[in-house]
């Protein structure tokens, strides 16, 4: 059974209307107010020292962050899936924890942690260790907004997978390597990913956290949000949106990978299972 | 992604890390200043910072490097005094490095007496910016508080701007109800003294119901004003106002400087114990120095600031620089201490004036 023509025709549009407003015009307009000033100007704002300063500290961020949390995230939901322990539910409500506060909290539980009045922060600084206003708060910042991501898509799947596989596994003899590489972590694998590509997403683009212990200092802990913050502020609207444009790039760029590891390893598991 | 992957990319990240943790000890060979200044002096030391290290070069043949961050006054400080290694901190007014000084010991109490002129090499006031044709007709602060008429100024529980905006409005009012500010503090104009301060209040608080947006900072208020199109009058810094018509069209904008206004003195420190941590303190002073310089006077008036040595500017320059009446917050307020406490504390005056609405 079907819904009449014009029903179909007016969902399809509202919904084509929906994503023209809030996906693709705002998208468009990134990129023709980076270009305003043409392609020239639009790579001299690329190149300017202090925009390839932030582009660098928001990968390196993302370098750590994004496999510290896969190794976290990993750990964390095999531990509360296969496992019953005290304490279960505390540990599953703290991964929750970077989604339920403020972003701006989190950034300032650093401060207070390491902040020079904080706990921390007169011992770090007789030592000469500098984590806040430098690339270690900032990293540690990223780490927690992203936490969540990896482990909250894997649990609910491996809950639901239960452990029937991998008890086989061990009744034929596989050690826990062996398990955790050929049935754990491939029956996972695209939720796994799913996760990463989040917490990558939101690792490049974590502004109110990152603000927070940044410190502002240009060329040295700007990452590229704060960066367009300051080109903005600055009045310099191309450099802003040529900044911004390739943030909107790197999130399309991270689509397309994730689509091309899906193609390759759907044909590579089809293959497999021929042989 | 193979686990294998995922392995090697955890052991870059790692190493990655250990880099960052190590790099900024192996800068050696070159010297690093860290000017933490308020956000309107976004362009004046991105030149400035140039002809230090030019001139820095010339006299002691290194090489030395500022690096800027800028942000709203308060907030500035509040990074500061929490760690963030500023070698100078050039903010928007005493109080906040008072509170540096004070909260954290970095510094000695009385810094500011460390530089001439209370240590503000340049200083400011605060003007009307309004829409071209001034279609309100805003002349002075009176007309501020006309039906219709929406007035935007930063917050100033974290503005240096918008405290320097809510004490100018404050001293306008004084200065019209006593006709002479020399009445204040003065004990035989006691009475008629109260009742003008309450007259100020009630005009304050009246002001602040017609501001839409409070921003953190004056460069936020500003995009508020200029590029999002709210609002009749901002309430500026003089260099912001100057700066946002010449950036965003001369044709859009007007300034209206008003019978009475403040005179701002945006001043400058060393932060003692961060430049001898980092070995810096000779650069450091020669920086701080060097803005009281003719080189440094001349691009502060270039950049809208009015220079302390107007000798040194060039005429152009300051003849932009329309003669008004400027008060000082010593004069009306008993300094900034005495200002900060009664006015903008935690239970003073502005948030018991001040409702959202």
């Amino acid at each position: 059974m079907t819904e009449p023509a014009w029903v179909r025709w007016l969902l399809i549009g509202v919904s084509v209307a929906f994503l023209g407003l809030f996906l693709i015009v705002p998208l468009v307009a990134v990129f023709s107010e980076a270009l305003r000033g043409g392609v020239g100007a639009y790579f001299t704002s690329l190149i300017d020292p202090a925009a390839l300063s932030a582009i660098r500290l928001t990968l390196l961020v993302t370098a750590i962050a994004v496999p510290a949390n896969l190794a976290f995230g990993l750990a964390a939901a095999w531990l509360i899936a296969r496992f019953d322990f005290v304490g279960r539910s505390v540990l599953l409500t703290l991964i929750d924890l970077p989604f339920a506060v403020s972003p701006v909290i989190s950034g300032l539980i650093y401060v207070l942690l390491f902040g020079l009045q904080g706990w921390l922060g007169p011992w770090l600084s007789a030592h000469n260790v500098q984590i806040i206003f430098a690339v270690p708060g900032i990293v540690l910042a990223t780490v927690f907004v992203t936490f969540p991501y990896v482990a909250r898509e894997l649990i609910p799947l491996m809950q639901e997978q239960g452990s029937e596989d991998e008890q086989a596994a061990l009744s034929l003899g596989a050690s826990g390597w062996q398990i955790f590489r050929r049935v754990t972590l491939p029956n996972v694998k695209w939720a796994l990913l799913y996760g990463v590509i989040l917490c990558n997403a939101r690792a490049m683009g974590e502004f109110g956290a990152v603000s927070v212990v940044s410190g502002h200092i240009r060329g040295e802990t700007n990452t590229m949000p704060l960066h367009v913050e300051i080109l903005y502020n600055e009045y310099n609207f191309v450099a802003a949106f040529a900044v911004a444009s390739l943030l909107a790039l790197l999130a399309l760029a991270t689509l397309g990978a994730k689509s091309l590891v899906e193609r390759f390893s759907g044909a590579g598991q089809r293959g497999g299972g021929a042989a | 992604m193979s686990t294998h992957d995922t392995i090697r990319a955890t052991t870059a990240g790692l190493l990655a890390a250990a880099v960052a943790f190590t790099s900024p000890s192996l800068a050696g060979g070159q010297q690093k200043l860290l000017n933490v200044s308020y956000d309107p002096t976004r362009e004046f030391y991105a030149e400035f910072n140039k002809a230090f290290a030019e001139q820095w070069k010339q006299k002691t043949g290194d090489a030395v490097t500022v690096q800027q961050s800028h942000g709203g006054s308060g907030k500035q400080a509040r990074s500061v005094i929490d760690g963030l290694e500023a070698d100078v901190v050039t903010l928007a007014l005493a109080y906040d490095i008072d509170a540096i000084a004070a909260k954290s010991g970095l510094l000695p109490a009385e810094w500011q007496q460390r530089l001439p002129n209370n240590s503000s090499p340049y200083t400011s006031t605060i003007v009307f910016l309004v829409r071209k044709g001034n279609p309100k007709g805003t002349r002075d602060w009176d007309d501020l508080i006309k039906p219709g008429v929406e007035v935007i100024t930063p917050n100033p529980k974290t503005s240096g701007g918008a405290r320097w905006n809510y004490l100018a409005a404050w001293a306008y009012v004084l200065k019209r109800e006593l006709g002479d500010l020399s009445k204040v503090g003065n004990p035989a104009f006691e009475q008629e003294t109260a009742a003008a301060q309450r007259r100020a209040q009630e005009f304050v608080a009246a002001l602040f119901q017609r501001v839409p947006v409070l921003d953190s900072g004056a460069r936020g208020s500003t995009t508020t004003f200029a590029q999002r199109g709210i609002g009749d009058v901002f309430l500026s810094w003089e260099n912001e106002a100057f700066l946002a018509i010449n950036e965003l069209g001369k044709d859009k904008f007007e300034i209206v400087v008003p019978s009475i206004s403040i005179l701002a003195e945006p001043p400058v420190a060393l932060v003692d114990k961060f430049a001898d941590k980092h070995g810096t303190r000779a650069a450091a002073t020669a920086y701080l120095e060097f803005l009281y310089s003719p080189v440094g006077q001349r691009l502060a008036a270039k950049h809208y600031f009015r220079p302390s040595r107007p000798e040194f500017a060039d005429a152009a320059d300051v003849k932009r620089f329309v003669k008004v009446e400027l008060v000082t917050i010593g004069q009306v307020f008993g300094g900034w201490k005495e200002a900060q406490r009664t006015h903008f504390d935690d239970g003073g005056v502005f948030d018991q004036i001040y409702k959202p609405k």
